[in-house]
């Protein structure tokens, strides 16, 4: 299955003056679930439309499985499945005829459409709504309606454009769980603003603002760029003396208290967590809490995207 | 095909799922009616055919065509849907053309269910039926004219009332091409092949060679590169514009 691949060449979309994607070249392959970041109007879903064959690009190229997606666009079309923007359907048509219908287009006829739509209810827990007009659905379930529509003639290829918006915590869980569960055999793409996500599901992170390509990096080599990356927190007793011991240690780069919590930042390469709980226990400090940053990802978000506005 | 008939069937159950089948068929079957029988003076004429019946239809259509094809494609930008057809594995041509077939079929079918009028008029008298069938086949190819025309129109914008008042404007001037008024303005500085080219692009001209129960080939050729036209254009429409 070495075929499995996206190759995004210098790939471009202008709207009159607004450059929407700029250049954006980028390589996918199995196994691979990427994440696109970016603020508000970055181009993530413009980026996604042009992959999936809906837009042609203004410059550039991209290649699904080696399908060029403007010259070869039904071939690149039928090895992916794709979850628009807002989850569009057609609300007047209940679930299942809505399923059946896509399945008819996706190449499946009479039986094996029906028995491909059941299966799709089944996988997103549909199954108590399948005579209902998509439109009277709470948005939860139009989500998972464009799910199952994406993922049901079982494509080689996902994009998903922002596809946990709108579901309760227990949804969100069985979709990431889902995504998971099919991941080992494709490419999946998704867009999202819940940070965590990317760490839950993807091994491969992209951040993308006013159309450019920032930052391509596995999410915990993205966390390693936070700056509290290594840091140790603490709540103690009497913070601010033991704020000026701490600035003391060799090791500590910086220390900072923010509501009630003290923060100590290490030194290039140096280890914290273990000098920090010698000195309480010599100290015999009060410690109520103790623990060592990971680092945070909405922080190292908004670094690369505001860094790179101003 | 296969792609087309799905389209084309997606879309009929659509109309009927909808009050919009219905009212439209209502709609359509009392203006048939009045204008039959209260303005055309169906009883008075005390001839037995139905030719009041046939001679509104171009003006029913005006408005009634317009306003089924005035969702075909506003709708779909509207609610995003569009983004979902074309990115299944189906050309542009196969969408555009299953949604016209539907609509196409769904005139037909209101179309078809004026047959009491037809009862009527042969209990009446004896009018000759061949004439009769080559109108409804003339008027159903007329439709689809107009059709072809509103749903280009729907193609340029998401916005339905837009794409409607469009279709009117554009249906008006084939209706009328022939017509002393359009063809006056082309009078006095055009050349005359010309303007018998526009003449020649009226809808009421080969309508009513048809309906009179002519069924010529170039009438037939007409109405049909009408549509294929059309049809091109509302897929240009769509590859150039799909973002808007
Ligand atoms: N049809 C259009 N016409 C003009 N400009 C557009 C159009 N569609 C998108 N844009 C512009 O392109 C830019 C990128 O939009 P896009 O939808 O790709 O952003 P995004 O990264 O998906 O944002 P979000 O996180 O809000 O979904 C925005 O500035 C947007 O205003
Ligand atoms: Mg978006």
């Amino acid at each position: 299955m070495s075929d499995l691949s996206i190759e995004a060449r210098s790939l471009s979309k202008h709207y009159g003056q607004l450059i929407a994607v700029d250049q954006l070249s980028f390589e996918v392959g199995a196994g691979e679930v990427l994440g696109f970041l970016g603020p508000n109007g970055a181009g993530k879903s413009t980026t996604m439309k042009m992959l999936t064959g809906f837009l042609p690009p203004t410059a550039g190229s991209a290649l699904v499985n080696g399908h060029d997606i403007v010259e070869n666009s039904l071939a690149a079309r039928r090895c992916m499945g794709y979850l628009p923007e807002g989850a569009p359907a057609y609300g007047e048509m209940p679930v299942r005829a809505f399923l059946e219908f896509v399945a008819r287009s996706r190449g499946f006829d009479g039986k094996s459409a029906v028995r491909e739509a059941d299966a799709a209810i089944d996988r997103l827990n549909l199954s108590s709504v399948p005579e209902q007009p998509i439109e009277t659905l709470s948005k939860g379930f139009k989500r998972r309606v464009g799910l199952a529509q994406a993922i049901l003639h079982d494509p080689r290829v996902l994009i998903l454009d922002e596809p946990t918006d709108g579901l309760d915590p227990n949804q969100k869980h069985e979709v990431r769980d889902l995504i998971r569960d099919m991941s080992s055999d494709k490419i999946i793409i998704i867009s999202t603003h819940i940070l965590e996500e990317v760490h839950a599901l993807c091994n491969r992170a992209m951040i993308i603002a006013d159309g450019r390509l920032l930052v391509d990096d596995t999410p915990d080599g993205l966390i390693a760029r936070s700056r509290y990356h290594e840091a140790v927190t603490l709540v103690v007793e009497h913070p601010e003396q033991v704020a000026s011991a701490l600035s003391e240690l060799p090791q500590a780069r910086k220390v900072e208290l923010r509501e009630g919590e003290l923060t100590v930042f290490p030194r290039e390469g140096a280890k914290l967590l273990e000098v920090i709980t010698d000195a309480v226990r010599e100290n015999a400090w009060a410690v109520s809490e103790l623990r060592l940053e990971a680092g945070r990802l909405d922080e190292v978000f908004r670094q690369v995207t505001q860094g790179e506005m101003s | 095909m296969k792609a087309t008939s799905n389209v084309m069937r997606r879309e009929l159950s659509g109309y009927f799922s909808t009050p919009v089948a219905w009212v439209f068929i209502v709609i359509f079957l009392v203006m048939a009616g009045v204008f039959t029988f209260y303005i055309g003076n169906f009883y008075e004429r005390g001839s037995s055919d139905l030719d009041p019946f046939f001679q509104f239809h171009p003006w029913m259509y005006l408005f009634l065509v317009p306003a089924i094809a005035m969702r075909l494609w506003a709708e779909e930008r509207r609610s995003g849907t569009i983004e979902l057809l074309l990115t299944l594995p189906l050309t542009t041509w196969q969408a555009v053309l299953g949604k016209f077939l539907a609509a196409w079929l769904f005139i037909g079918l209101a179309l078809a269910l004026t047959f009491p009028v037809w009862i009527t008029v042969n209990y009446l008298g004896n009018p000759d039926n061949g004439v009769i069938a080559a109108g409804y086949i003339g008027s159903w190819l007329m439709a689809g004219g107009f059709l072809a025309i509103g749903s280009c129109m729907s193609a340029l914008t998401r916005n339905q009332v837009v794409a409607f008042i469009l279709s009117v404007v554009v249906c008006f001037a084939f209706l009328l091409s022939g017509l002393p008024m359009i063809t006056d303005l082309f009078s006095g500085w055009a050349p005359q092949s010309l303007i018998d080219t526009i003449a020649d692009f009226s809808f009421l001209a080969h309508f009513s060679t048809i309906s009179r129960g002519v069924i010529d080939l170039r009438d037939l050729v007409y109405f049909t590169l009408v549509i294929g036209f059309w049809l091109l254009a509302n897929v240009i429409v769509l590859e150039l514009r799909k973002a808007n």
